[in-house]
């Protein structure tokens, strides 16, 4: 099997998991709108939640995965894990504007306002302008080499920048509603929303499993076409 | 003196003499800080808001553009003549260069925010009384750690085609925690509070500072390597 069919299999393989996401997706909505019970301050705006969080968590993943991917190469030159960490970067990026878009619409009815210049938001949104940055910086140097190993080195500083975002949540006076599940004591939501949420989560992994393995395959088949036009 | 101190120090002697020698980069952004003081004057509305309330957060983008632009200037000096190579091949470790142009960046930085400081009290009337030593420490905490970012960034930045605007896109977003955290540390000081209220953000200005300049030395053979 020569590369390209390899990659066109991936595509296939992961156009077939993203499909199956996106059910599983539609399946979310059924169980956020029918399962969990309507929040007693906030309402049904507050069933925005099972996408925003979702989301918002496999966007710091994919992110997360960038930086991992970018220090692994680093180490090990690997071409794969810099088509991997490109991959992961476009999909969080997507997820970032699925974050960033259903923030808003939940804040206006609730905080009063679209955008606040609350802590976390000003520096969620500063993260998704760094990957953006980037998948910018991707595509501004020619050289495989040079763009592998320049993106590398962002997205290991970028992983680093994470953890100040975190402690400056604390340090900075928030608005924000505090973390209900990654928080030291035990989750405090009823037990039907935390099982959605769950269930939301593992769709939106899966989704992005899908997503970033189309886009893996178009990468091997974009190099594959560049080594050639380099060639001729 | 251990031998790549030795070697950082000789990178960044090269790079102060050559940049004493025309004087135009650092005299082009003192100008542009000062211009950018004097914007900010105009970009308020006088009945609606002192200028002391504004006052930190306009000190700290001042010294942030200027440091871009600053910034910008560290490799495209090395990419005429093919200074570069020359200084790659010299028998100096990629951890010694990074230091050495790290220092040279906060030498160009620091004087400008030096210059910057007393328009900053003569334009917006700020009485920095008792505040100035701490002033004096946090400028240095918080440029320290962008400037290291900045460096490395900034190395990249002049091998694709869009350098100028490549620096800032990757570099503010890091910028981000230093800014804050030396904003709030700036308001607190010019309104007289005491220092154990600002231990917290001088501990994350710290700790960004370790991580970054050590982060930054280390990844800096990857940039460089041909």
């Amino acid at each position: 099997m020569t590369t390209a069919d390899s990659a066109r299999a991936l595509v296939r393989r992961g156009t077939a998991v993203t499909v199956v996401a996106l059910l599983a997706l539609a399946g979310v909505y059924v169980l956020a709108l029918l399962y969990t019970p309507v929040e007693a301050r906030q309402g049904l705006a507050q069933k925005i939640f099972y996408l925003h969080v979702p989301a918002a968590w496999s966007a710091l993943l994919a992110f997360s995965l960038v930086g991992i991917c970018g220090g692994l190469y680093l180490w090990l030159n690997d071409r794969r894990l810099d088509r991997f960490a490109a991959s992961s970067a476009e999909v969080g990026v997507a997820f970032g504007v699925v974050m960033l878009t259903t923030g808003p619409i939940w804040a206006k009815p609730i905080w009063g306002t679209w955008w606040t210049w609350d802590a976390r938001l000003t520096l969620t949104l500063f993260l998704f302008f760094l990957f953006v940055g980037y998948l910018a910086l991707r595509a501004a140097l020619h050289d495989p080499s040079e763009r592998a190993r320049f993106s590398a080195v962002v997205g290991v500083l970028g992983l680093l920048l994470v953890p100040f975002i975190h402690l400056s949540v604390y340090l900075f006076r928030t608005l924000h509603p505090q973390p209900v599940v990654l928080k030291p004591s035990a989750p405090s939501l009823p037990p039907e929303m935390l099982r959605t949420l769950m269930v939301s989560a593992l769709v939106f992994v899966l989704l992005y499993a899908g997503l970033v393995t189309i886009r893996y395959g178009l990468a091997v088949m974009e190099e594959e076409r560049e080594e050639r036009f380099d060639a001729a | 003196m251990p031998e790549s101190l030795r070697l950082a120090l000789a990178v960044a002697a090269k790079d102060i003499r050559a940049e004493l020698r025309s004087r135009t980069a650092l005299l082009s952004a003192l100008v542009f800080a000062a211009l950018v003081l004097v914007i900010f004057n105009f970009a308020r509305d006088p009945t609606a808001l002192a200028a002391v309330d504004l006052a930190p957060s306009v000190l700290w983008v001042t010294f942030a553009l200027a440091a871009m632009v600053a910034l910008n200037r560290a490799f495209t000096v090395e990419r005429e003549n093919g200074a570069l190579d020359g200084l790659l091949l010299a028998p100096v470790p990629r951890g010694a260069l990074f230091i050495g142009k790290l220092l040279a960046n906060l030498a160009f930085v620091g004087t400008v925010e030096a210059v910057t400081l007393p328009l900053f009290v003569l334009f917006f009337n700020v009485d920095l009384g008792y505040a100035l030593p701490g002033i004096a420490g946090v400028t240095a905490l918080a440029t320290i750690g962008f400037v290291a970012v900045g460096t490395i960034f900034s190395a990249m930045a002049v091998r694709t085609r869009f350098a100028e605007l490549m620096l800032p896109v990757l570099l503010l977003p890091f910028m981000v925690p230093p800014l804050i955290g030396a904003v709030q540390v700036t308001a607190r000081l010019l309104d007289g509070r005491p220092l154990s209220e600002m231990l917290g953000w001088f501990r994350l200005l710290a700790l960004y500072d370790i991580v970054f300049v050590t982060l930054c030395t280390l990844a800096f053979a990857a940039v460089m390597d041909e």
